[in-house]
């Protein structure tokens, strides 16, 4: 509990709308994206200011007080999930567009920005902000950079990291650091790289320069249905191995098709098992080119139908298929947990073997929907809340399939990061030295450890009693017991 | 010999005494002097893992980078960020560790932007692992980023994983005769545009660019911007990535990273512009307070290059919160300071 004295003390340095702290007002901040994980915060600072927010760590580091920074509240993992005893700081009202440079090609925007806005803005210099996560209409562009977000278009233009110049962030101490540049490098280490995904632990983001690029002269897409995964998975790596590197290139299971075709009719085929969606974007004449060897690839590769969108609302409708695909699972389930890990792309069929096995074992269906191109796999536990013991199955079930990522050499977040969800994975993957090193790096921004306590990294006293244990040449000890 | 090393490394730190890492000793030059006994990383070499459908490469640090293009090649790969070789025999490790890009960088990413993950020994000879060979992984804080460019300050790198890309199909270069002021913007408003833009140049009056692609989105774009056609397009972006051309035969070599709108620096002498206005390559014996001023004005930084190192040293120094971190993380990861001491900044 925070005490009356450091509360009217927080209350002095902003206006009075902007802290909560009844009961009512607190609820909507109990959760991220992942619902299942709640904490009503004790308080609730949303400064309108970089002044303020300066103000806000400083007064928290001087009385030892936690911080939780949180934007739109979209994320997947818990990592804005307030802490006890800490303020959770909401950069939502910091959401002025400061500049944009359409010649230098660049926007200067604060961290509660939406990331669809900035394209917005940039679109009448034919401009825009290239990494499009799912949520992109809703999520600010200072949580992008928190968990490092990619989206449907990141194999040919990056992640968030690939994508951003330069940070005005400040320490818990109440520190201004301004990282990275105008020009394309800085001296010195890459902490621009450092705090892109490093989830509120290190600083907290108040601007953000991101890269604007002209927007392609045409995209176009092509759906490819295969009679299984691993054909459509193999038929994947030889459209790259042709050449092109496609803007999207997505893989759906047969639940997921069947579940987006009944939410949206987007016209999918329903009798394949597997279904692929390849972009291909630039300027016309590539366009015409790439669509021409993808077409040819696939129908070498085994496709049993191929289609190319003939319009672009035809384009636009194949795409919402894909888009709406979690949405549509959840109608097919009182509850779903949407997984995260990424592999490398040849293991594709082996690890959704062992997902079904595992689907059968634990008695809850899966939907698969797979971001091809790059390997990260977005498996959909289907289960229901009201079952006593469902949640926890399900639980158990979705860190399974983690472990599975990190044993055939991939990772257990893609893009939605650790947070709280999979702080116990994290001591799977990394082993001992690593995650002693990451705390340590931790400590070099906040010797206190203050900004978002308990996520991201593991104390390593953690993880021995949890009992989670890094993959040892692919064999985890008892692999027969299930771990949580 | 990854034992040896990293006993050499223990030994190093139980006995307090520095280390100079070296791999091919292409780029000796570049950093400020650092002092202690040679640790050659050599015999790391060879390619680990190689996944062309996968986008990955894998290879240990002393692998030659002319081995790792030649392989790429033969896969119609490569290395999007066209790591300089300076003529020498430059490795993977020194690539990574000194995170120098060439002229693709502005329109492709640079070496960080490829990096997926690092096996490195640390200033303790202890053996770590970051990052991992997917493209997407945003579990734990991204230290194989944080080596690239680190000059080898933070550990001695053993392997690296890089995401490569396909080789485009047609390349052609063009040149037009402009004015300084004139070509900046034009590098910028094309860059602004959906062309296949891969490299830019500007010197002596000469605007160079390059086109890569699709042979026909290539041809409609030369067919739109005009110019001249050079006959050996490829031959002069090698003599601009390893400064093989006389312009960089003088000393000091100044370079000075702006903001690509950045308009002409009047400095007096003849510069050699690149990466769409981004870098100014300028050889002349100016006071460094001074460039690094101007510089500083334009956005970004002045690094001495080549020549005798100034007293504030090769790069420019740090903001005073950002020299604190650094110093931080220094200590983390090299607790005694023995590795490549000096090489990034005289104080650690």
């Amino acid at each position: 509990m925070l005490s009356p004295a450091f509360l009217s003390k927080l209350r002095s340095l902003l206006p009075a709308h902007c802290v909560l702290n009844e009961r009512e007002d607190l609820l909507p901040f109990e959760s991220d994206g992942l619902a299942v994980y709640r904490n009503t915060p004790d308080v609730v600072a949303l400064p309108e200011d970089e002044a303020q927010v300066a103000a806000i760590l400083k007064l928290c580091h001087a009385h030892r007080v936690a911080v939780v920074a949180r934007g739109a509240g979209t994320g997947l993992s818990g990592g804005a999930l307030p802490v006890d005893g800490a303020v959770l700081l909401v950069l939502s009202k910091l959401n002025r567009i400061k500049a944009i440079d359409p010649l230098a090609r660049t926007a200067v925007v604060e961290p509660g920005v939406r990331n669809l806005a900035i394209s917005e803005a940039a679109a009448v210099h034919n401009l825009y902000y290239a990494p499009d996560p799912s949520s992109q209409i809703a999520c600010s562009i200072g949580g992008n950079v928190a968990e490092n977000s990619g989206g449907v278009h990141c194999l040919k233009y990056g992640l968030t990291v690939h994508n951003i110049l330069k940070l005005r962030a400040w320490t818990i101490a109440g520190q201004l650091l301004e990282i990275g540049g105008e020009s394309l490098d800085s001296p010195g280490y890459d902490l621009l790289a450092l705090l892109t995904g490093s989830e509120g632990m290190l600083a907290v983001i108040t601007e953000v320069t991101v890269k604007l690029l002209p927007r392609p002269e045409r995209a176009q897409v092509v759906l490819a249905a295969f009679d299984d995964v691993a054909t459509a998975g193999a038929a994947v790596g030889n459209i790259i191995a042709a050449g092109v590197i496609p803007a999207g290139l997505e893989m759906m299971d047969r639940l997921a098709i069947q579940a987006a075709e009944a939410f949206v009719h987007a016209g999918y085929p329903l009798d394949c098992a597997a279904l692929l969606l390849c972009e291909v974007d630039g300027v016309n004449e590539e366009v015409s080119d790439d669509l021409y060897i993808v077409r040819e690839v696939l129908e070498a590769s085994g496709a049993t139908e191929i289609r190319t969108a003939e319009s672009e609302q035809e384009r636009l409708k194949f795409w919402a298929g894909r888009k709406a695909a979690f949405p549509a699972v959840g109608r097919l389930s009182p509850d779903y947990y949407c997984m995260d890990g990424t592999i490398p792309r040849t293991q594709l069929p082996h690890v959704l073997a062992r997902i079904s096995e595992m689907s059968a074992e634990y008695g809850l269906a899966v939907a698969n929907v797979f971001h091809a191109g790059d390997g990260n796999l977005h498996p959909l536990i289907l289960f229901d809340a009201n079952q006593p013991g469902e949640l926890e199955k399900a639980e158990a079930f979705g860190s399974r399939i983690l472990e599975l990522c990190v044993e055939v050499g991939g990772t257990i977040t893609g893009e939605h990061g650790v947070g709280l969800e999979k702080i116990k994975q994290m001591c799977v993957q990394f082993a001992i030295p690593e995650l002693t090193r990451f705390n340590e790096v931790k400590t070099a921004f906040d010797p206190d450890t203050l900004l978002n306590p308990g996520k991201a990294v593991p104390e390593l006293h953690r993880c021995a009693e949890w009992g989670a244990m890094r993959v040892h040449d692919g064999q985890l000890p008892h692999p027969e017991l299930p771990r949580f | 010999m990854l034992q040896e090393i990293s006993e050499r490394v223990r030994a190093a730190y139980a006995s307090d005494s520095p280390l100079i890492i070296q791999g091919g000793g292409s780029k000796t030059f570049y950093g400020n002097a650092d002092e202690g006994e040679v640790l050659s990383t050599r015999a790391l070499t060879g390619v680990v893992d190689y996944q062309p459908k996968e986008l990955v490469l894998t290879a240990r640090a002393s692998t030659p980078l002319a081995d790792i293009e030649a392989l790429l090649a033969a896969h119609s790969q490569m290395l999007a960020f066209e790591p300089p070789c300076f003529g020498g025999p430059a490795t993977l490790g020194g690539c990574i560790a000194a995170g120098l890009s060439g002229p693709r960088r502005p329109y492709a990413g640079a070496a960080r932007d490829f990096v997926l993950g690092v096996r490195m020994i640390d200033g303790s000879g202890q053996a770590l692992r970051f990052g991992g060979q997917v493209i997407k992984n945003v579990a734990g804080y991204d230290v194989s980023r944080l080596m690239v460019g680190a000059l080898g300050t933070l550990g001695l790198l053993t392997e690296v994983s890089l995401k490569v890309l396909p080789k485009p199909a047609e390349e052609i270069s063009l040149q037009f005769e402009l004015d300084e002021a004139t070509a900046i913007r034009r590098m910028n408003e094309w860059a602004g545009q959906p062309l296949p833009l891969s490299a830019t140049s500007w010197h002596a009056g000469l605007l160079t660019l390059r086109l890569s692609g699709a042979a026909s989105a290539v041809h409609a774009a030369q067919a739109r911007l005009g110019g001249d056609a050079l006959k050996d397009g490829s031959a002069f972006w090698q003599r601009l990535r390893d400064q093989t051309a006389p312009f960089f035969d003088k000393r000091p070599l100044w370079r000075l990273a702006v903001r690509p709108t950045t308009p002409p620096l009047n400095l007096g002498y003849a510069q050699w512009i690149e990466w769409g206005g981004a870098v100014r390559w300028l050889a002349a014996e100016l006071q460094p307070a001074v460039l690094r001023t101007t510089v500083k004005g334009a956005g970004g930084h002045a690094t001495l290059f080549r020549g005798d190192t100034p007293a504030d040293g090769a790069f420019t120094p740090l903001a005073p919160a950002l020299a604190v971190l650094h110093r931080n993380l220094k200590q983390r990861f090299d607790p005694r300071g023995i590795l490549n001491r000096g090489r990034l900044y005289p104080e650690f």
